[in-house]
């Protein structure tokens, strides 16, 4: 498996789309940086790229490399390699390499700034832990939904409409919900519901390090009462674990049963 | 008679000398005659000067009950040892100045202060410093009097066991002016307090409001900076209050706002600076008030404004970079919005009068349904609540539609403009 990752490692680092995707939030965080003094705008504008971008680039790039290399896979399938080690190898290439380039991209100004030693630390973590984050875990998804369909046109079509129920109309339930029963206490159930969508669980843990969080009122209490303590931030953490490993045993399992 | 009272008018100015003349100062200091401050005021006459030379005094309940002017050197020490009151000024034309008064401890029977004046008339308090007070400064039944240039450092650290900095209760005509407060419950707190002025003081980081005003009617604030405080400025049960060219910073949290307005009514608003509060104006049951000329930058919601508001206008106020520009929860009567700047505002001016040509709404979707289920401020900052207000802004369905700027100013208003 390690030689497999190796390679497609390799093989993406290499290929001009990661240099774009490195390009672009190299660019992106320095002119922010540039534009803004404000920290906490910049933060703002990087979660809402974090939060849109990287889910839908994510998607988007496992499923091309998946399609795209999928006669290089027939022909490793050939040789007597396991068969979840070629699947597995190639996944973590591509959500590696997808992680590599968000991390050196955003990574760098915040060094060239000296926001590692600054107080803001915990913010910025947490915005580059819920980046990678997000990174392995649509593209779990798209390679998922790619073993699953042959069908080029029709993955890249579920595999949009997964980005955009969880990245946009899964907030339109949840306010329906709300705003139906808004008689009952909620919090609770807000926040449950919250745990569950990983896009809307990065978007509080940012949102909950940031000044803003104060307009979230009693609301915001709650979330920072329970997310804020150890024991929140282990199981946001451990929901957020649980959304890789699910594209990962999914996909393992497909790969065993798939007939090529 | 005429010619009797004139004589009398003419020698007045001669009685006036004369008791100069006999007006004595006394000295304190360890090594004098008195070397307690409560043993030179019980000889003290009327009129007399005292003068307290450097030097930590240890000593509680001293009666001011004579017209004295108590002048500290170098501010020397009056250190009431946490037990009781310290200064009582119970006569009127008492003045105090460049003492140091500290350590006065907490008591839930007794409003202890370290100055206290009670039904007394043209006092004056200046230039004093008063720390680890329970009640620092506390005006009872008094009059025409002075509070300026002091600064009082409380260590409050919660509520329910500490005192207000400045308090005062049935007073009328008082100046305070120019003090700084912090580290107290209130910074300065009024009840039943009628024409008075309150300018130029510095409230900062109190643990509940920089300035408390309660059923307080034809009072003026202005010049002062509230910064960092539980709330700014609470204004309560009050009337015919003028509140202007104050500076409203950072007073940033869960529960706090910059000005909260209850039940005011008649009042003005304007040129204050609203600057980073998580609330700007929060506004209750509040009638007949002007805001005008005001700036709102980087608030959390410039304006809140729940039920049973009429006759509120807003204009040429400057909406900057707020989250949330207005929330209102009813649609009020008679309130009106008219001429102000909005930054989120995306119309144009084709005849270039510097007024928009297509009215704006400032109350977002979201700012709406936040007020309906506050719950659903989960959604804050996420693309599809972005989606929402964009359509809702496009085509208006459940927000209130009579609440809008049918004229906005294309350009933030700027005060220079008004005097031309």
């Amino acid at each position: 498996m390690n030689k497999i990752l190796k390679y497609s490692l390799y093989d993406l680092v290499r290929s001009r789309w990661m240099f774009f995707y490195f390009g672009f939030f190299l660019l992106f965080t320095l002119g922010l940086f540039w534009l803004s003094p404000d920290i906490s705008k910049v933060a703002i504008s990087m979660m809402n790229i974090i939060l849109i971008l990287v889910p839908l680039i994510a998607t988007m790039f496992g499923l091309m490399y998946f399609y795209n290399s999928r006669e290089f896979t027939e022909l490793l399938l050939a040789q007597p390699i396991p068969r979840q080690h070629i699947f597995l190898g190639q996944y973590l290439g591509v959500a590696g390499s997808l992680s590599l380039s968000f991390l050196l991209g955003m990574g760098v100004p915040f060094l060239l700034y000296g926001l590692t030693a600054s107080s803001d630390i915990g913010l910025f973590l947490t915005l580059l832990v819920s980046g990678v984050l997000l990174s392995f875990i649509f593209s779990g998804i798209s390679f998922y939904i790619a073993l699953k369909n042959d069908n080029r046109i029709r993955g890249f079509g579920l595999a949009i409409l997964v980005w955009l129920l969880l990245a946009v109309a899964y907030d339109g339930f949840l306010l329906l919900g709300l705003a139906h029963f808004s008689d009952y206490p909620l919090e609770k159930y807000a926040l449950g519901a919250s745990l569950f969508n990983p896009i809307d669980l990065s978007r509080i843990l940012i949102l909950l390090k940031l000044d803003i969080a104060a307009l979230m009122g009693f609301t915001g209490a709650v979330f920072k009462k329970f997310l804020g303590s150890n024991l929140g931030m282990i199981i946001s953490l451990i929901v957020l674990l649980f959304w890789v490993l699910l594209p990962l045993w999914s996909i393992r399992r497909a790969s065993l049963r798939k007939d090529f | 008679m005429k010619t009797l009272h004139i004589a009398l008018s003419a020698l007045l100015p001669l009685f006036a000398l004369f008791a100069e003349a006999n007006a004595k100062t006394i000295v304190v200091c360890a090594d004098c005659n008195y070397c307690m401050p409560g043993d030179a005021i019980a000889v003290a006459e009327a009129g007399d000067t005292i003068l307290i030379k450097p030097g930590t005094y240890y000593e509680t309940n001293i009666e001011v009950d004579k017209a004295l002017t108590i002048i500290g050197e170098n501010f020397p020490v009056i250190d009431g040892q946490m037990l009781d009151h310290i200064i009582t000024v119970t006569a009127d034309s008492v003045s105090i100045r460049g003492l140091q008064v500290q350590n006065v401890g907490l008591s839930f029977i007794e409003d202890r202060a370290a100055i206290r004046i009670e039904k007394a008339r043209h006092f004056k308090i200046i230039d004093n410093k008063v720390f680890n007070a329970f009640f620092a400064i506390y005006a009872a039944n008094s009059t025409h009097g002075i509070i300026k240039g002091n600064e009082v450092r409380g260590e409050a650290v919660e509520e329910m066991t500490s005192g207000n900095a400045i308090h005062a209760w049935y007073c009328t005509h008082l100046d305070i002016e120019d003090n700084e407060l912090y580290g107290h419950r209130d910074g300065i707190y009024l009840e039943f307090v009628h024409h008075s002025r309150i300018f130029g003081n510095k409230s900062h980081n109190n643990l509940r409001y920089g300035l408390h005003f309660m059923f307080s009617n034809d009072d003026q604030y202005y010049d002062n900076v509230f910064r960092n405080n539980g709330a700014g400025v609470a204004v309560m049960f009050s009337k015919r209050i003028l509140m202007h060219d104050n500076l409203f910073i950072n007073n940033w949290g869960r529960s706090s706002y910059g000005l909260l307005l209850k039940e005011i009514n008649d009042a003005e608003i304007f040129h204050n600076i609203f600057d980073t509060n998580t609330l700007g104006i929060f506004i209750e049951g509040s009638n007949r008030i002007t805001y005008r000329e005001n700036d709102f930058l980087r608030n959390g919601w410039a304006i809140k404004m729940h039920g049973g508001c009429t006759d509120n206008h807003f204009t040429h106020n400057n909406f900057l970079q707020n989250t949330f520009d207005i929330a209102a929860e009813a649609r009020g009567v008679d309130n009106s919005y008219d001429e102000n700047h909005w930054s989120e505002y995306t119309g144009y001016d084709l005849d270039k009068d510097g007024l928009g040509d297509v009215p704006f709404r400032p109350v977002k979707l979201f700012s709406y349904l936040v007020n309906q289920t506050p719950e659903s401020i989960v959604l804050l900052r996420s693309p599809f609540v972005g989606l929402l207000n964009f359509s809702e802004k496009a085509s208006p369905i459940f927000t209130p539609t009579d609440l809008m700027d049918h004229t906005p100013l294309m350009k933030p208003f700027s005060r220079d403009q008004k005097i031309q």
